[in-house]
Protein backbone atom coordinates (compact mmCIF):
# COMPACT_ATOMS: atom_id res chain seq x y z
CA UNK A 1 0.00 0.00 0.00
CA UNK A 2 2.81 2.43 0.97
CA UNK A 3 4.50 1.81 -2.30
CA UNK A 4 1.24 2.25 -4.38
CA UNK A 5 0.50 5.57 -2.40
CA UNK A 6 4.50 6.66 -2.95
CA UNK A 7 3.91 6.52 -6.60
CA UNK A 8 0.35 7.88 -6.62
CA UNK A 9 2.05 11.01 -4.74
CA UNK A 10 4.97 10.84 -7.82
CA UNK A 11 2.65 10.36 -10.45
CA UNK A 12 0.65 13.37 -8.92
CA UNK A 13 3.62 15.37 -8.19
CA UNK A 14 5.49 14.73 -11.97
CA UNK A 15 2.28 15.67 -13.69
CA UNK A 16 0.72 18.17 -12.11
CA UNK A 17 3.19 19.90 -10.50
CA UNK A 18 6.28 19.53 -12.98
CA UNK A 19 8.15 17.78 -10.23
CA UNK A 20 11.47 15.94 -11.55
CA UNK A 21 10.76 12.35 -10.77
CA UNK A 22 13.85 11.65 -9.09
CA UNK A 23 13.34 14.36 -6.90
CA UNK A 24 10.26 12.57 -5.11
CA UNK A 25 11.10 10.39 -2.36
CA UNK A 26 8.92 9.44 0.87
CA UNK A 27 11.94 11.82 2.96
CA UNK A 28 10.98 14.76 0.30
CA UNK A 29 9.40 17.72 2.14
CA UNK A 30 7.05 19.33 -0.10
CA UNK A 31 8.72 23.04 0.91
CA UNK A 32 11.82 21.19 -0.85
CA UNK A 33 9.78 20.03 -3.72
CA UNK A 34 8.60 23.89 -4.46
CA UNK A 35 5.13 23.31 -3.05
CA UNK A 36 3.69 25.84 -0.48
CA UNK A 37 0.50 25.79 1.28
CA UNK A 38 -1.62 27.01 -1.64
CA UNK A 39 -0.11 23.81 -3.30
CA UNK A 40 -0.78 21.27 -1.14
CA UNK A 41 -4.58 22.23 -1.42
CA UNK A 42 -4.50 21.78 -4.35
CA UNK A 43 -2.61 18.38 -4.18
CA UNK A 44 -5.11 17.00 -2.13
CA UNK A 45 -7.65 17.44 -4.57
CA UNK A 46 -5.73 16.16 -6.99
CA UNK A 47 -5.20 12.93 -4.28
CA UNK A 48 -9.21 13.23 -3.99
CA UNK A 49 -9.56 12.30 -7.80
CA UNK A 50 -7.38 9.68 -7.84
CA UNK A 51 -7.92 7.59 -4.13
CA UNK A 52 -11.11 8.98 -3.10
CA UNK A 53 -9.85 10.29 0.36
CA UNK A 54 -10.01 13.91 0.86
CA UNK A 55 -7.11 14.93 3.58
CA UNK A 56 -9.08 18.06 5.64
CA UNK A 57 -7.16 21.12 7.11
CA UNK A 58 -6.44 19.37 10.61
CA UNK A 59 -4.39 16.37 8.55
CA UNK A 60 -2.45 19.19 6.56
CA UNK A 61 -1.49 21.30 9.59
CA UNK A 62 1.06 17.63 10.17
CA UNK A 63 2.27 17.06 6.74
CA UNK A 64 5.71 18.15 6.10
CA UNK A 65 7.37 15.37 4.01
CA UNK A 66 5.44 12.96 1.49
CA UNK A 67 5.62 9.76 3.46
CA UNK A 68 3.62 12.43 6.56
CA UNK A 69 1.24 12.59 3.65
CA UNK A 70 1.03 8.84 2.62
CA UNK A 71 0.45 8.27 6.19
CA UNK A 72 -2.51 10.40 6.84
CA UNK A 73 -4.12 8.90 3.55
CA UNK A 74 -3.67 5.33 5.08
CA UNK A 75 -5.14 6.68 8.21
CA UNK A 76 -7.82 8.10 6.21
CA UNK A 77 -8.23 4.71 4.61
CA UNK A 78 -8.01 2.17 7.76
CA UNK B 1 5.57 66.16 -45.36
CA UNK B 2 6.69 68.74 -43.40
CA UNK B 3 10.08 68.82 -41.62
CA UNK B 4 9.13 69.14 -37.83
CA UNK B 5 11.25 70.96 -34.94
CA UNK B 6 12.93 68.97 -32.41
CA UNK B 7 11.58 69.41 -28.88
CA UNK B 8 14.26 70.21 -26.63
CA UNK B 9 15.11 68.03 -23.83
CA UNK B 10 15.18 69.08 -19.94
CA UNK B 11 16.32 66.68 -17.00
CA UNK B 12 13.29 66.00 -15.80
CA UNK B 13 11.52 64.81 -18.84
CA UNK B 14 9.94 61.29 -18.27
CA UNK B 15 11.22 59.16 -20.74
CA UNK B 16 11.20 55.70 -21.75
CA UNK B 17 14.08 53.01 -21.68
CA UNK B 18 12.66 49.89 -22.77
CA UNK B 19 9.78 48.33 -24.51
CA UNK B 20 8.38 44.83 -24.30
CA UNK B 21 5.07 43.20 -26.07
CA UNK B 22 3.61 40.19 -26.88
CA UNK B 23 0.84 40.72 -28.72
CA UNK B 24 -1.18 38.72 -32.12
CA UNK B 25 0.92 40.46 -34.09
CA UNK B 26 4.24 38.85 -32.72
CA UNK B 27 6.56 38.07 -29.69
CA UNK B 28 8.55 41.11 -28.74
CA UNK B 29 8.18 44.81 -29.57
CA UNK B 30 10.42 44.56 -33.23
CA UNK B 31 8.05 41.65 -34.40
CA UNK B 32 4.46 43.05 -33.08
CA UNK B 33 5.85 46.31 -35.13
CA UNK B 34 6.71 44.04 -38.06
CA UNK B 35 3.72 42.57 -37.92
CA UNK B 36 1.55 45.58 -38.03
CA UNK B 37 3.37 47.24 -40.25
CA UNK B 38 2.56 44.35 -42.94
CA UNK B 39 -1.05 45.57 -42.52
CA UNK B 40 -2.10 41.70 -42.70
CA UNK B 41 -4.81 40.97 -39.84
CA UNK B 42 -4.18 38.12 -36.98
CA UNK B 43 -7.48 37.37 -36.81
CA UNK B 44 -8.65 33.63 -37.66
CA UNK B 45 -11.06 31.20 -36.86
CA UNK B 46 -10.56 30.12 -32.82
CA UNK B 47 -11.26 26.39 -32.31
CA UNK B 48 -11.43 26.26 -28.69
CA UNK B 49 -14.37 29.01 -29.07
CA UNK B 50 -16.24 27.09 -31.33
CA UNK B 51 -15.44 23.87 -29.31
CA UNK B 52 -17.10 25.93 -26.60
CA UNK B 53 -19.72 27.03 -28.22
CA UNK B 54 -19.40 30.77 -28.55
CA UNK B 55 -21.57 32.74 -30.50
CA UNK B 56 -18.44 34.02 -32.37
CA UNK B 57 -15.15 31.85 -32.57
CA UNK B 58 -13.16 34.43 -33.99
CA UNK B 59 -10.16 35.65 -32.20
CA UNK B 60 -6.59 37.25 -32.72
CA UNK B 61 -4.44 34.73 -30.13
CA UNK B 62 -0.88 35.47 -29.21
CA UNK B 63 1.67 33.38 -30.22
CA UNK B 64 2.14 30.36 -28.10
CA UNK B 65 4.48 30.34 -25.56
CA UNK B 66 5.57 27.38 -22.91
CA UNK B 67 4.52 29.46 -19.12
CA UNK B 68 6.61 26.45 -17.37
CA UNK B 69 9.44 26.78 -19.46
CA UNK B 70 9.84 30.22 -19.60
CA UNK B 71 9.11 31.34 -16.68
CA UNK B 72 9.63 28.94 -14.32
CA UNK B 73 7.94 25.72 -12.78
CA UNK B 74 4.84 26.11 -11.37
CA UNK B 75 3.45 29.00 -13.93
CA UNK B 76 1.25 27.31 -15.80
CA UNK B 77 -0.96 26.22 -12.67
CA UNK B 78 -0.43 29.33 -10.26
CA UNK B 79 -0.64 32.00 -12.17
CA UNK B 80 -3.37 33.04 -15.21
CA UNK B 81 -2.62 33.90 -18.77
CA UNK B 82 -2.82 37.74 -18.26
CA UNK B 83 0.21 37.08 -15.48
CA UNK B 84 2.25 35.48 -18.20
CA UNK B 85 1.77 37.93 -20.79
CA UNK B 86 2.61 40.44 -18.30
CA UNK B 87 5.81 38.60 -17.47
CA UNK B 88 7.03 37.55 -20.80
CA UNK B 89 6.40 41.61 -21.77
CA UNK B 90 8.31 42.56 -18.84
CA UNK B 91 11.18 40.99 -19.38
CA UNK B 92 11.83 42.04 -22.79
CA UNK B 93 11.53 45.76 -21.64
CA UNK B 94 13.41 45.55 -18.53
CA UNK B 95 16.29 43.83 -20.73
CA UNK B 96 16.35 46.70 -22.98
CA UNK B 97 16.38 49.36 -20.75
CA UNK B 98 19.58 47.19 -19.18
CA UNK B 99 17.90 46.94 -15.28
CA UNK B 100 18.53 43.09 -15.66
CA UNK B 101 21.55 41.27 -15.86
CA UNK B 102 21.91 36.92 -15.59
CA UNK B 103 18.48 36.72 -13.80
CA UNK B 104 15.69 37.31 -16.59
CA UNK B 105 13.63 39.26 -13.65
CA UNK B 106 15.94 40.37 -10.95
CA UNK B 107 16.27 44.06 -11.03
CA UNK B 108 20.03 44.93 -11.34
CA UNK B 109 21.94 48.47 -11.30
CA UNK B 110 18.93 50.88 -9.80
CA UNK B 111 17.58 50.92 -6.20
CA UNK B 112 14.56 48.22 -6.64
CA UNK B 113 13.09 49.88 -3.09
CA UNK B 114 12.53 53.03 -5.95
CA UNK B 115 10.63 51.19 -8.65
CA UNK B 116 7.22 51.13 -9.15
CA UNK B 117 4.90 48.54 -11.09
CA UNK B 118 1.60 49.91 -12.53
CA UNK B 119 -0.40 47.26 -14.73
CA UNK B 120 -3.76 47.72 -16.34
CA UNK B 121 -6.05 44.95 -16.85
CA UNK B 122 -9.72 45.51 -17.62
CA UNK B 123 -10.82 41.61 -16.96
CA UNK B 124 -8.06 40.04 -15.03
CA UNK B 125 -7.78 36.68 -14.82
CA UNK B 126 -10.86 36.19 -16.64
CA UNK B 127 -9.92 32.05 -17.92
CA UNK B 128 -9.30 31.44 -13.91
CA UNK B 129 -13.21 32.43 -13.72
CA UNK B 130 -13.87 30.77 -16.11
CA UNK B 131 -12.57 27.78 -15.57
CA UNK B 132 -13.23 27.86 -11.20
CA UNK B 133 -16.52 28.97 -11.82
CA UNK B 134 -17.66 25.51 -13.68
CA UNK B 135 -15.50 23.55 -10.89
CA UNK B 136 -17.67 24.81 -8.34
CA UNK B 137 -21.04 24.27 -10.48
CA UNK B 138 -20.07 20.59 -11.53
CA UNK B 139 -17.92 19.47 -8.67
CA UNK B 140 -19.22 21.87 -5.92
CA UNK B 141 -17.20 24.43 -3.16
CA UNK B 142 -15.37 21.59 -1.83
CA UNK B 143 -13.30 21.45 -5.49
CA UNK B 144 -12.72 25.19 -5.93
CA UNK B 145 -8.76 25.59 -6.07
CA UNK B 146 -7.48 27.77 -3.46
CA UNK B 147 -5.14 29.45 -6.43
CA UNK B 148 -8.10 30.73 -7.46
CA UNK B 149 -7.99 34.36 -5.26
CA UNK B 150 -4.28 34.65 -6.57
CA UNK B 151 -4.62 33.74 -10.30
CA UNK B 152 -7.89 35.45 -10.61
CA UNK B 153 -7.04 39.47 -8.80
CA UNK B 154 -6.57 42.00 -11.47
CA UNK B 155 -3.46 42.78 -9.16
CA UNK B 156 -1.88 39.58 -9.70
CA UNK B 157 0.28 41.03 -12.91
CA UNK B 158 1.59 43.76 -11.07
CA UNK B 159 2.18 42.06 -7.70
CA UNK B 160 3.80 38.92 -9.59
CA UNK B 161 6.01 41.46 -11.11
CA UNK B 162 7.15 42.78 -7.71
CA UNK B 163 7.88 39.51 -6.37
CA UNK B 164 9.76 37.93 -9.88
CA UNK B 165 12.36 41.45 -10.18
CA UNK B 166 12.34 42.78 -6.52
CA UNK B 167 10.71 45.93 -6.90
CA UNK B 168 9.00 47.45 -3.54
CA UNK B 169 8.11 51.02 -5.00
CA UNK B 170 4.19 51.53 -5.06
CA UNK B 171 2.51 48.89 -6.91
CA UNK B 172 -0.66 49.91 -8.73
CA UNK B 173 -3.29 48.08 -11.26
CA UNK B 174 -5.25 50.57 -12.58
CA UNK B 175 -8.65 49.15 -14.35
CA UNK B 176 -10.07 51.94 -16.91
CA UNK B 177 -11.61 49.12 -19.45
CA UNK B 178 -9.51 49.74 -22.39
CA UNK B 179 -8.05 52.22 -21.61
CA UNK B 180 -5.93 50.86 -19.02
CA UNK B 181 -2.54 50.10 -20.41
CA UNK B 182 -2.72 53.98 -21.54
CA UNK B 183 -3.82 54.82 -17.80
CA UNK B 184 -1.33 52.97 -16.51
CA UNK B 185 1.39 54.80 -18.22
CA UNK B 186 -0.07 57.73 -16.77
CA UNK B 187 0.25 56.74 -13.68
CA UNK B 188 3.34 55.78 -13.97
CA UNK B 189 4.69 58.96 -15.14
CA UNK B 190 3.38 60.82 -12.32
CA UNK B 191 4.56 58.50 -9.77
CA UNK B 192 8.19 59.69 -11.82
CA UNK B 193 7.22 63.21 -12.45
CA UNK B 194 6.12 63.62 -8.10
CA UNK B 195 9.64 62.10 -7.29
CA UNK B 196 7.60 58.80 -5.45
CA UNK B 197 9.38 56.22 -7.82
CA UNK B 198 12.93 56.54 -9.46
CA UNK B 199 11.82 54.13 -12.23
CA UNK B 200 7.97 52.21 -13.02
CA UNK B 201 7.51 49.16 -14.95
CA UNK B 202 4.33 50.36 -16.90
CA UNK B 203 1.70 48.84 -19.26
CA UNK B 204 -1.17 46.67 -19.55
CA UNK B 205 -2.04 42.96 -19.97
CA UNK B 206 -5.16 40.97 -20.82
CA UNK B 207 -5.84 37.60 -21.87
CA UNK B 208 -9.71 37.72 -22.26
CA UNK B 209 -10.89 35.41 -25.06
CA UNK B 210 -13.22 33.31 -22.81
CA UNK B 211 -16.19 31.82 -23.73
CA UNK B 212 -18.60 33.99 -21.21
CA UNK B 213 -16.50 37.38 -22.27
CA UNK B 214 -17.25 36.85 -25.83
CA UNK B 215 -20.98 35.42 -25.11
CA UNK B 216 -21.41 39.00 -23.39
CA UNK B 217 -19.36 41.39 -25.99
CA UNK B 218 -21.54 39.36 -28.70
CA UNK B 219 -24.62 40.33 -26.87
CA UNK B 220 -23.55 43.45 -26.29
CA UNK B 221 -23.41 43.98 -30.11
CA UNK B 222 -19.49 45.22 -29.74
CA UNK B 223 -18.18 41.61 -31.78
CA UNK B 224 -18.02 41.37 -35.00
CA UNK B 225 -20.03 38.92 -36.81
CA UNK B 226 -18.52 38.80 -40.37
CA UNK B 227 -17.78 34.82 -40.65
CA UNK B 228 -14.77 35.95 -42.45
CA UNK B 229 -11.42 36.27 -40.04
CA UNK B 230 -9.90 37.94 -42.62
CA UNK B 231 -12.09 40.99 -42.99
CA UNK B 232 -13.72 41.11 -39.50
CA UNK B 233 -11.31 43.73 -38.01
CA UNK B 234 -11.88 46.53 -40.50
CA UNK B 235 -11.47 50.14 -38.57
CA UNK B 236 -12.94 53.11 -40.35
CA UNK B 237 -14.28 51.10 -43.03
CA UNK B 238 -17.97 51.13 -43.98
CA UNK B 239 -18.39 47.37 -43.51
CA UNK B 240 -17.01 47.58 -39.87
CA UNK B 241 -19.78 45.70 -37.75
CA UNK B 242 -17.76 45.58 -34.46
CA UNK B 243 -14.28 44.75 -32.98
CA UNK B 244 -12.29 41.21 -32.88
CA UNK B 245 -11.37 40.41 -29.46
CA UNK B 246 -7.58 40.21 -28.81
CA UNK B 247 -4.88 39.52 -26.03
CA UNK B 248 -1.35 40.12 -25.20
CA UNK B 249 0.77 42.61 -22.70
CA UNK B 250 2.83 45.73 -23.35
CA UNK B 251 5.13 47.54 -20.95
CA UNK B 252 7.48 49.90 -20.71
CA UNK B 253 9.88 51.53 -18.47
CA UNK B 254 9.39 54.71 -17.11
CA UNK B 255 12.20 57.11 -15.57
CA UNK B 256 13.31 60.23 -15.64
CA UNK B 257 16.06 61.41 -18.41
CA UNK B 258 18.67 62.47 -15.90
CA UNK B 259 18.21 58.86 -14.06
CA UNK B 260 18.42 57.32 -17.66
CA UNK B 261 21.81 59.14 -18.48
CA UNK B 262 23.06 58.24 -14.91
CA UNK B 263 22.87 55.09 -15.48
CA UNK B 264 23.64 54.79 -18.99
CA UNK B 265 20.32 54.02 -20.60
CA UNK B 266 19.28 55.30 -23.53
CA UNK B 267 15.81 57.75 -23.87
CA UNK B 268 14.15 55.86 -26.69
CA UNK B 269 10.88 57.81 -26.18
CA UNK B 270 9.78 61.28 -24.26
CA UNK B 271 5.91 60.96 -22.20
CA UNK B 272 5.70 64.54 -23.33
CA UNK B 273 2.03 64.87 -21.98
CA UNK B 274 -0.70 62.02 -20.46
CA UNK B 275 -4.53 63.44 -20.04
CA UNK B 276 -7.40 61.84 -18.33
CA UNK B 277 -11.23 62.68 -18.65
CA UNK B 278 -14.83 60.65 -18.66
CA UNK B 279 -17.48 61.03 -20.39
CA UNK B 280 -19.99 61.18 -17.61
CA UNK B 281 -22.51 59.76 -20.51
CA UNK B 282 -23.28 55.95 -20.53
CA UNK B 283 -21.92 52.66 -19.26
CA UNK B 284 -20.95 51.27 -22.91
CA UNK B 285 -21.56 53.72 -25.48
CA UNK B 286 -19.42 57.35 -26.03
CA UNK B 287 -21.00 60.51 -26.84
CA UNK B 288 -21.90 60.83 -30.17
CA UNK B 289 -19.40 64.26 -30.53
CA UNK B 290 -16.62 61.97 -28.79
CA UNK B 291 -16.19 65.00 -25.88
CA UNK B 292 -14.42 62.97 -23.41
CA UNK B 293 -12.06 61.44 -25.68
CA UNK B 294 -11.17 65.09 -27.13
CA UNK B 295 -10.61 66.42 -23.55
CA UNK B 296 -8.23 63.55 -23.00
CA UNK B 297 -6.78 64.39 -25.83
CA UNK B 298 -6.81 68.17 -25.12
CA UNK B 299 -5.77 67.80 -21.98
CA UNK B 300 -2.30 65.75 -22.97
CA UNK B 301 -1.26 67.92 -25.69
CA UNK B 302 -1.75 70.94 -23.07
CA UNK B 303 0.33 68.71 -20.58
CA UNK B 304 2.91 68.34 -23.33
CA UNK B 305 3.23 72.09 -23.71
CA UNK B 306 3.46 71.47 -27.47
CA UNK B 307 1.13 73.08 -30.02
CA UNK B 308 -1.62 70.51 -31.83
CA UNK B 309 0.28 71.20 -34.91
CA UNK B 310 3.27 69.54 -34.43
CA UNK B 311 0.65 66.12 -34.11
CA UNK B 312 1.65 64.46 -37.17
CA UNK B 313 0.19 61.05 -36.19
CA UNK B 314 -2.77 59.24 -34.08
CA UNK B 315 -2.95 55.93 -33.52
CA UNK B 316 -6.30 55.51 -32.99
CA UNK B 317 -8.62 53.63 -30.51
CA UNK B 318 -10.25 52.44 -33.64
CA UNK B 319 -11.74 49.51 -32.38
CA UNK B 320 -14.04 48.67 -36.14
CA UNK B 321 -17.22 49.19 -33.71
CA UNK B 322 -19.60 51.54 -35.65
CA UNK B 323 -20.22 54.23 -32.83
CA UNK B 324 -16.16 54.17 -31.41
CA UNK B 325 -15.01 55.20 -34.90
CA UNK B 326 -17.14 58.26 -35.87
CA UNK B 327 -17.20 59.17 -32.02
CA UNK B 328 -13.27 59.53 -32.38
CA UNK B 329 -13.60 60.64 -35.99
CA UNK B 330 -15.73 63.89 -33.90
CA UNK B 331 -13.27 63.66 -31.13
CA UNK B 332 -10.00 64.50 -33.46
CA UNK B 333 -11.74 67.28 -35.30
CA UNK B 334 -12.72 68.71 -32.31
CA UNK B 335 -8.99 68.65 -30.97
CA UNK B 336 -7.06 69.70 -34.45
CA UNK B 337 -9.47 71.37 -36.15
CA UNK B 338 -7.92 72.79 -39.60
CA UNK B 339 -5.02 70.50 -38.88
CA UNK B 340 -6.27 67.70 -38.80
CA UNK B 341 -5.72 67.13 -42.02
CA UNK B 342 -1.70 67.23 -41.01
CA UNK B 343 -2.41 64.25 -38.80
CA UNK B 344 -2.32 60.77 -40.13
CA UNK B 345 -4.22 58.10 -38.27
CA UNK B 346 -4.35 54.33 -38.05
CA UNK B 347 -5.96 51.89 -35.92
CA UNK B 348 -3.54 49.24 -35.63
CA UNK B 349 -6.61 47.36 -34.35
CA UNK B 350 -7.23 46.07 -37.82
CA UNK B 351 -4.30 43.62 -37.18
CA UNK B 352 -4.22 42.96 -33.58
CA UNK B 353 -7.68 42.70 -32.74
CA UNK B 354 -8.80 44.60 -29.32
CA UNK B 355 -6.43 44.09 -26.26
CA UNK B 356 -8.83 45.61 -24.21
CA UNK B 357 -6.56 46.81 -20.96
CA UNK B 358 -3.26 45.68 -22.81
CA UNK B 359 -4.59 47.94 -26.01
CA UNK B 360 -3.44 51.64 -24.80
CA UNK B 361 0.01 50.23 -23.49
CA UNK B 362 0.73 48.50 -27.05
CA UNK B 363 -0.28 51.22 -29.27
CA UNK B 364 1.39 54.00 -27.24
CA UNK B 365 4.86 51.54 -27.75
CA UNK B 366 3.59 51.17 -31.42
CA UNK B 367 2.55 54.94 -31.76
CA UNK B 368 6.73 55.47 -30.47
CA UNK B 369 7.82 53.26 -33.07
CA UNK B 370 6.22 54.90 -36.07
CA UNK B 371 7.42 58.57 -34.29
CA UNK B 372 11.16 56.92 -34.01
CA UNK B 373 10.70 55.31 -37.51
CA UNK B 374 9.26 58.02 -39.62
CA UNK B 375 6.64 55.44 -40.82
CA UNK B 376 2.91 55.20 -39.97
CA UNK B 377 1.74 51.44 -40.37
CA UNK B 378 -1.32 51.07 -42.60
CA UNK B 379 -5.08 50.08 -41.16
CA UNK B 380 -5.80 46.49 -41.91
CA UNK B 381 -8.82 45.66 -43.96
CA UNK B 382 -9.62 49.70 -45.21
CA UNK B 383 -11.10 48.92 -48.40
CA UNK B 384 -13.34 51.32 -48.46
CA UNK B 385 -13.22 54.21 -46.28
CA UNK B 386 -16.73 55.22 -44.16
CA UNK B 387 -17.83 58.64 -45.37
CA UNK B 388 -18.25 59.96 -42.85
CA UNK B 389 -14.80 59.37 -40.78
CA UNK B 390 -12.96 62.39 -42.28
CA UNK B 391 -9.35 61.53 -41.55
CA UNK B 392 -6.45 60.86 -43.13
CA UNK B 393 -5.98 57.34 -42.86
CA UNK B 394 -3.39 55.45 -43.56
CA UNK B 395 -3.85 52.09 -45.39
CA UNK B 396 -2.75 49.49 -47.88
CA UNK B 397 1.42 50.19 -47.33
CA UNK B 398 2.67 51.99 -44.46
CA UNK B 399 2.95 55.64 -45.04
CA UNK B 400 6.56 57.66 -44.47
CA UNK B 401 5.55 60.99 -42.77
CA UNK B 402 8.55 63.13 -40.57
CA UNK B 403 7.21 63.45 -37.45
CA UNK B 404 7.55 65.73 -33.78
CA UNK B 405 5.67 64.28 -31.86
CA UNK B 406 2.44 61.38 -31.72
CA UNK B 407 -0.45 60.87 -29.94
CA UNK B 408 -2.23 57.64 -29.08
CA UNK B 409 -5.91 57.38 -27.76
CA UNK B 410 -7.79 54.94 -25.59
CA UNK B 411 -11.16 54.78 -24.82
CA UNK B 412 -12.65 52.43 -21.98
CA UNK B 413 -16.07 50.97 -21.23
CA UNK B 414 -17.51 53.28 -18.45
CA UNK B 415 -16.55 56.72 -20.41
CA UNK B 416 -12.42 56.61 -19.14
CA UNK B 417 -10.61 57.83 -21.90
CA UNK B 418 -6.50 58.35 -21.62
CA UNK B 419 -4.77 59.60 -23.96
CA UNK B 420 -0.99 59.48 -24.41
CA UNK B 421 1.66 62.52 -26.07
CA UNK B 422 5.22 61.08 -27.35
CA UNK B 423 7.86 63.05 -28.55
CA UNK B 424 11.69 61.95 -29.41
CA UNK B 425 13.48 60.56 -26.63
Amino acid sequence: MSEDLLATFTDLLTSDFGVPADEVSADATFEALGLDSLDIVELTLALEDRTGVKLGDEDLEQVRTVQDAIDKVKERQA
Amino acid sequence: MTDRPAMSRRPDDVVITGMGAITPAGRGVVATWGGVLSGVTTAAHDERLAAAGAPVAISCRAPAFDADAELGRGATRRLDRFTHLALLAMREATAQAGLVAEDPDALHGVDADRVGVVIGSGIGGGETWESEYARLTAEGPARVSPLFVPRMLSNTAAGTIAIRTGARGPNLTVNTACAAGASAIHVARDLVRSGTADVVIAGGAEAGITTIAMSAFAQMGALSSNPDPRSASRPFDVDRDGFVMGEGAGIVIIESRAHAEARGAEPLLTIAGCGASADAFHATAPPEDGGGAALAMERAIRDAGIDASLIGHHNAHGTSTPLNDIAETRALRSVFGAHLSDVVVTSTKGVTGHLLGAAGAVEAILAGCALREGLVPPTANLTQQDPAIELDVAHGEPRRVALGAVISASMGFGGQNAALVLTMG
